[in-house]
Parts: structure tokens; sequence; C-alpha cells
């Protein structure tokens, strides 16, 4: 095992993103391309009874359902949602048809002359709604994409027994990605076969997509990534229904299609992340000591299931966070409603599990008296316990060690302390979050759906190429696997090549999600490294082939969640300082520590800057990031409505990485993106509560949000 | 109406046939090919579009190319034959500043724009020179690093 690994190295793709020479999906043009936009519906739901088109000039043309050749349903878990709506809309923005040519002026002007008579129905706008039954379900007969329970231990007699019972509601809100580059794709249809290029995540994801909306072989169809900026989640599910109309257009016209959001269209119709209710009950012994939990999480999962059951399942599985809790019951729906359907987002379900139960915890232990992070410690995993769903946590926890750590870079205790006594206008205050994240896809899903497969290809003159299908996003997946092939292999970085993944050449490896690429993929590169060493000859074209295996672990069980949910997990803590103004409500940052145990970095640059922008991404989930849907639409609109932080929002953040690595990982490496995003909300709000003294129940914590707090305190 | 209008691009001066009212990011990305220039928001709210106009840093996406006709100006594909750039280019390597890259041109120019008009800036006075500059994957901090870096270390150049 080659030491020098975690030395950051200058990234590999460095170079023409800096001088602004390589291309994202807008930079690119062909031949006669033409522009397609769509039209979208303007209801929260209704039938559709006709739409009135004006003429279509020479050159123009509007396709719509009937132009379909395949199934006119969007693939991803559950046949739900249409690629272009047949005879009804279920949210504002629900494509309905898609007007290509030449101009794009004229694409809009297009646009704007065709009438769609819509009938109207009652809507579902909300969780309570879609709950009570009153309106006519939007999905099955009882609204729900997903439900699901599960209980460890014996959870009523821990609530017989208990000495106390501590119950509250919290509420956390949108998250809108607000990655830079605006979602985009461009389709290609020539002697029958279908090619897209995209902004993606996933490129097998949306190729299944195409298959499904082509009804054709897979050989027909081929996506390729373009350089993408940004995704954090966002670029997962959604762009399979840009590539469906982006290729439609394609197949009508036969020529290059290029399908381009702007901000607003983007902000208006593309995912976010699931606005949650959640319920935690905790009883409590005579010596203050957590017996049992019993949590409860509604997810609003928007008008189509996407992968809302996913979601879901993170969330629950993530209920009881870093703490070992005897008795357990943890139940969660994810209910349809008339507005933008919500998807994956970095940290897919937990992060907003981790506000919840990080704000109790800290509740729970000023009811005791006691002081949050002792509190936290007593119930806190060791190696060898239990999961929330009995698995084991197989490695090394080493949680006690980080926050030492964290406690000598931030003063966290003494400050803790010296804050609760504040009377100026300004106040200062400090806050912890302890978390966890579980690398790679839930369950068995790695075995049983993914069944990952890498390949390795090396040229005559020595050259390795990278085959796997999984995407750079920004996360420096195009330095980090480099490193790993290149170091195993023991030769130079600049002998590995690895382009945007193009399904016509790699393998299936899986999508770019669940904090999987590097801990997953990684791992299947450096065995396959490994195994090319063995075999290396020289001047000879080589091919190694790797694919997916399992460790043991405890067999996971679905439909009862007991087992192990992953086979291993990240952790991390954070502490966020913050001074809040009593007569305004506005909340500066005034210091960022952070402690990380990702097993062996590949790259302790790289992993620094996922620190740096999860965690700020995290604290903008916690304080500015405000998006509502009023009436079933997003109000929030552009940059300037929904704020994100600026360099001016944040200050230095000091981190520190202890190493801890996994056998299973590549050079011990485990998952990481995701992770660093989840403490962020947490932290910054039991700081907040720190510092004014009162209880806070809701992210994100606007300055109207605080005041409102202050004043009702 | 289209109209002819003189424009200096990156040290050169051309003629292009234009509706006086279109947007400098189009022109610079449509007429021009310089796709070095990103549209992110189209509002004036991220910087990604960002450009030099007479050394100050303008957001393309806002202004009309009739308005900055025969004013200097410069987009990253002309920046980058500078020894700034590469000085640049080399302190955002070294700091790690580049992720996903979509808002690394527009950062560059951002800082050039600063360094130009303060060579030794301080930390705050970089936070607030990019504050137009959004990037949603680095957190800045990197960048700021970057900047004060290519202040310390080649502020001779500026
Ligand atoms: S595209 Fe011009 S500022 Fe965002
Ligand atoms: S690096 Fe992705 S937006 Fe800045």
């Amino acid at each position: 095992m080659s030491q020098g690994i975690s030395t950051a190295i200058k990234k590999l793709d460095h170079q023409f993103k800096t001088d602004g020479s390589i291309e994202y999906i807008a930079d690119l043009k062909f031949d006669g391309m033409l522009y397609v936009k769509t039209l979208r519906s303007i209801k929260q739901r209704a039938f559709i009874k006709n739409i009135n088109l004006p003429p279509i000039p020479e050159g123009y043309d509007v396709i719509d359902h009937n132009d379909i050749p395949g199934k006119n349903i969007l693939k991803v878990i559950v046949d739900d949602n249409p690629i272009l709506a047949k005879d009804q809309v279920n949210y504002i923005g629900e494509p309905i048809l898609l007007v290509v040519g030449p101009k794009l002026d004229k694409v809009l002007e297009i646009l704007e002359q065709i009438n769609v008579i819509y009938e109207e129905r009652a809507p579902i706008l909300t969780i309570e709604k879609a709950e009570d039954g009153e309106v006519d379900p939007i999905y099955k007969n009882d609204n729900c994409f997903a439900s699901y329970q599960y209980i460890k231990g014996d959870i009523q007699k821990a609530f017989n027994e208990a000495n106390e019972i501590i119950e509250e509601t919290f509420e956390t809100g949108y998250q809108e990605h607000a990655y830079i580059e605006p979602q985009g794709m461009i389709g290609f249809y020539d002697e029958d076969k279908v090619t897209v290029y995209g902004s993606l995540q996933c490129p097998y994801y949306v190729k299944d997509a195409l298959v499904q909306a082509f009804d054709c072989k897979e050989d027909k169809v081929r996506v390729v990534q373009a350089t993408t900026g940004g995704a954090f989640g966002g670029k997962e599910d959604y762009p399979s229904l840009l590539a469906c109309h982006a290729a439609l257009a394609a197949y009508k016209t036969k020529k290059p299609v290029k399908l381009l959001l702007d901000r607003k269209e983007d902000m208006e119709v593309t995912t976010k992340r699931h606005p949650a209710q959640l319920v935690y009950k905790t009883a409590l012994d005579k010596e203050g000591h957590i017996t049992g939990m019993a949590v409860n999480i509604k997810l609003n999962g928007g008008a189509y299931a996407g992968l809302s059951s996913v979601v879901m399942q993170r969330s629950l599985i993530c209920a009881t966070g870093v703490y070992n809790i005897p008795n357990l019951k943890v139940e969660g729906k994810a209910l349809a409603t008339n507005t933008v359907p919500t998807g994956a987002f970095r940290g897919f379900g937990a992060p907003q599990s981790f506000f919840a139960l990080e704000m109790h915890m800290e509740h729970i232990a000023k009811q005791l008296g006691m002081a949050p992070v002792d509190f936290k410690k007593q119930h806190m995993v060791t190696m060898g316990d239990k999961t929330s769903t009995n698995g084991s946590f197989r490695d090394p926890v080493l949680l006690p060690k980080m926050i030492e750590e964290v406690e000598k870079m931030s003063q966290y205790s003494q400050k803790y302390k010296a804050y609760q006594m504040q009377s100026s206008n300004k106040k200062k205050g400090i806050g912890m979050s302890v978390f966890l994240h579980g690398c790679g896809f839930t369950g068995s899903g790695e075995r049983d759906h993914i069944k990952a497969t890498v390949k390795l290809k090396k040229y005559f003159n020595g050259i390795v190429e990278i085959l796997v299908s999984n995407v750079d996003m920004g996360q420096g997946l195009q330095t980090t696997l480099n490193k790993i092939v290149s170091t195993t292999l023991n030769i130079p970085i600049d002998k590995v090549i690895f382009s945007n993944p193009d399904t016509d050449r790699v393998p299936n490896s899986g999508p770019t999600v669940a904090s999987r690429s590097l801990m997953i993929v990684g791992k299947l590169l450096e065995r396959a490294s490994i195994k090319l060493k063995e075999t290396w000859i020289e001047g000879q074209k080589q091919e190694m082939t790797e694919h997916y295996q399992h460790p043991e672990l405890i067999p996971w069980d679905e439909k009862n969640f007991q087992g192990d949910a992953y086979p291993t997990y990240s952790w991390g803590i954070n502490v966020v300082e913050v001074a809040v103004s009593t007569l305004t409500g506005e909340i500066d940052l005034v210091g960022v520590w952070s402690v990380f145990d990702v097993g062996n970095a590949i790259d302790e640059r790289i992993i620094r800057g996922q620190i740096e922008g999860g965690i700020l991404q995290g604290i903008g989930y916690g304080s500015m990031e405000f998006m509502e849907s009023q009436n079933g639409m997003i109000q929030q609109k552009s940059i300037t409505d929904y704020i994100i932080p600026t360099a001016k929002d944040v200050v230095p953040i000091e981190s520190k990485l202890i190493k801890n690595p996994y056998q299973d990982g590549p050079f011990g490496a485990k998952g990481a993106g995701e992770l660093t995003l989840i403490g962020g909300a947490p932290a910054l709000v039991t700081a907040i509560e720190n510092a004014i003294g009162q209880s806070i129940h809701k992210t994100p914590v606007t300055p109207e949000h605080a005041l409102e707090v202050l004043s009702n305190g | 109406m289209d109209k002819m209008i003189p424009l200096k691009i990156n040290g050169n001066t051309k003629k292009i046939m234009v509706h006086p009212s279109k947007r400098l990011i189009d022109v610079l990305r449509d007429d021009l090919g310089l796709m070095g220039v990103k549209e992110g928001c189209g509002e004036g709210e991220c910087g990604a579009c960002a450009v030099l106009i007479e050394g100050k840093l303008i957001n393309s996406c806002l202004v009309a190319v009739e308005s900055i006709k025969n004013a200097e100006i410069y987009t990253i594909e002309g920046y980058k034959m500078t020894k700034r750039y590469a000085m640049l280019d080399e302190c955002f390597a070294s700091a790690g500043a580049v992720q996903c890259g979509f808002c690394t041109p527009g950062m560059i120019l951002a800082a050039e724009a600063l360094l130009s008009s303060n060579a030794m800036p301080t930390e705050s006075e970089v936070r607030d020179a990019i504050s137009g500059n959004l990037c949603r994957c680095t957190g800045y901090n990197m960048i700021v690093e970057a900047i004060l870096m290519a202040s310390r270390k080649g502020g001779y150049l500026w």
C-alpha cells in the first residue's frame, strides 16, 4: 500500500477548466442543430381537454406523447411518470409537448401561441392534504409512494417503563441544488440509433430510460456525459427526462437537437430536496439514559414517485444517527402532492433526519441539565454495536477521538458554557453535530441491482484507460481514480487516461451517487490494476475486467429493514460558531471546525474541497436557503430569490482527517462526498440556539425565522 | 435591425453585424465562439459570464452589445495568454480551487479585476471582490486562498 496516495496532486482536469476551453453541454454545437423547448403545465392538477396549436411554420415541429415510439413512462423505479403528459397534468411545470426548430426565438414564440384547455381538479398541495383522504389521491389509493416501518428491541416496554418521555416535531424545507451549470442535453438520431450528450451523473440510468421510451435494443442507444458543471444529486434522475425529450425531438426531425434549461426553468421544474416533517419521541430512564425512540418521518415527494422510496429508506435508516438506541420504532411515508417532484440531493434523506435527531438530542440534554456533548457521548455507538437495523458497526468507530480533536480545535465546550449568559444585541453561540454516512447503496443494492463492472484497457504504448460509467461532476473523480490505477500499477499518472463516459465504450459500473464511486468503483479498479500488473506484457494490448463482489454482511431484509444497511460508514463532526443579531435576526458565521473519518484520503486536497463545499451547502440548508411552494408553484425561481452562500458568507474552515482505513475500499478509502453536507445544518442551528437561548425546530433558520423564535420564546 | 458594431476583443478589433441590443454574452458565444464565457443564470447574479470591460469585471449577460462598442473587452480566451493568468492558474491549481470548473473562468477574471487595482488585497477584500461570482462546489475558501497566493507570489505582475 502506497503511503503517498493521500498527498495532493494537481487535478488532471484542472487546465482546461481554468482556461475555459473544456466544453460543457451548452458549448457544444453541431451542424444543422435545432433547438427544443418544452410546453409545461400551468395548472397544479388538471385534465387536458384540448390543445390549440397555431400554424406551425416550415422547419418547425411539435412533439407530443403520440410521437413516443416506446412506452410513455419515464424509467426510474416506479412506472408513474409520463415523459409527455397525455390527458392530465399533476404539477406546475409538467411537460406536455415540445416545440423544435432552427431558431430559438421562433420556438419560444410558437410556445407562447399554444393554448391548452384544462379542466382543473382539486389539487393536493401539502403533506396533510395528501394524508387526509379528502381529495382524490394522485398515486394509488393512499397517495403513498412508499411507506416503511421497522422495529428493534421492545419499544412498548421502553415507553411503558420510561421515567420521562420527550416528544418533538421538526420541519425541514426544500433545498435547491443550484449547480452553477443549468441542465442540458443534446439528442441525435442517426441510422436508427439514438445518441444523447448531456450534463448528467448516471449514464446508464439515462440509457435505460431511452431504451424504454424508444422500445429499442440496448445497442440502439448511446449516452455520453458532457463535462458537468456541478450536480449534487440534481443530475441523477432528472436528466433522464430531458434526454427522452431531446432524443424524441431528434428522432422526429432527424437532426441534432439541443435542449437547455435556463435558470428559471431549471429552478421551477427540476427536482429538489424533499421537505420533511419529523416526529421524535424518546423514552428516558431514571438516570436520564435513552431507552427507546419512536420516529415518524414524512417526506413530500411531489407529483411523481421518482427516487422517493429510496430517499425515504435512507432517511429512516439514519433516524438514530450515531447513537445506540436499544429499542426503536421507525416509520415513514413519502407522499404524493401536486407539486414539483423531489429527488436526490447530496445526503439523500439523511440531512433531514440528522437535523431533527441532532436538535432533539440537544434539547433532551438541556432538559436533563446536561452538556449536549456529554449526553451525546453517553449514547454514541462503538465498534461491535448494533446499527438501527440490527446490522453491525464492524469497523473501528473513532468518534471519541474525533470529539477530542474538534474540542481542541474549536474550544467548543468552554465557549458553549460561556455563551449561555449574554446580554448584548449580538449574541455568540456554538454548536456541534455528530454524524455518519452509510457508504454505497442501501443493503444489497450493489449486489442485486447495480452489479458494477469496470474495465481497464492497456494499449500498445503502455497507456492504460479507465473504462467506467462514473462521472466527474467536480468531485475530482478524474484525478482520484487515475491515482488509484497509476499507484497500483506503479506507472506515471500521465500514462492513465479517463475520459467522460460513453455507454458505447464503458461497461456499467453504476451511477455516480451514494458516495460509491470512489469506494466501490475505485476498489474494483484497484483490483483490476493488481491483476493487470501481475499479467503485464510490455508492448501488448491487454484488457482487464472486474466485477463487484459483495462483502460478508448480515443479509439485508428490505421488507423489514433488518440487517446491514451499508457495508461501512464514514463519520464526521462539525462545530459551528455564530453571532446572531437579536435586532435583525441576522446570523453571521464566526468559525467552522470539522473532523472527518473517510478511511484514507485518496487526495487530501480533493477531500478538503469536498469538505468545504459540503459544509457550506449544509450551512446554507440550515440558514439562508429558503424555498417554498405556494399553490403548487415554486416561489424562488432565480438565484436572486433563492439565496445561496457567497464568498462573504463563509469563514475559513478548519478541518482534520482521522485515518481509519477500510479494508474493502481502495487504499483504505471510504465514501466522502455526501457525508460532508450532513452536519452543517444541525451544527449551525444548535449554535444559534446556544446564542439566543431558545429552541428551534425548523430549518432553514432565516433571519425572519430567528426573529420569530426570539419573539415567541 | 442588425447593425455593424466595432468591438475590441482580446486585443483584436472586430466588426460584427448584430442587433444592437443583443446580449454581449450571446455575441461572445454565438458570434465569436468564445465559449469560456458561461451562462449560469442570465440575470446578473452568478458571475459565470463575467468578462473584463476596460479592466472592470462585468456580467456580460446584462450588457447590450452596442453599449460597449470600442471598449476594451477581455474574456478568458484572451486573458489566458498573459503571465498574470499563468500565475493565477498555478495558484488555483495548488489551492485546489477548481472543482466542476463552471465558475472558474469568471473567478479568474474577478481575481484579475481585483489584483489589477489592488495587488496586495486582504482576505476580506478578496471575499468582497469575488462575492458577485457564485461557486456551488468549493465553498470559496480555496479560491480565496488561491487569489491571496497569487498576490503573494506574483504581486509584482500586477
Ligand atoms: S450568467 Fe451572467 S451573471 Fe449569471
Ligand atoms: S467549481 Fe463548480 S461552481 Fe465553482
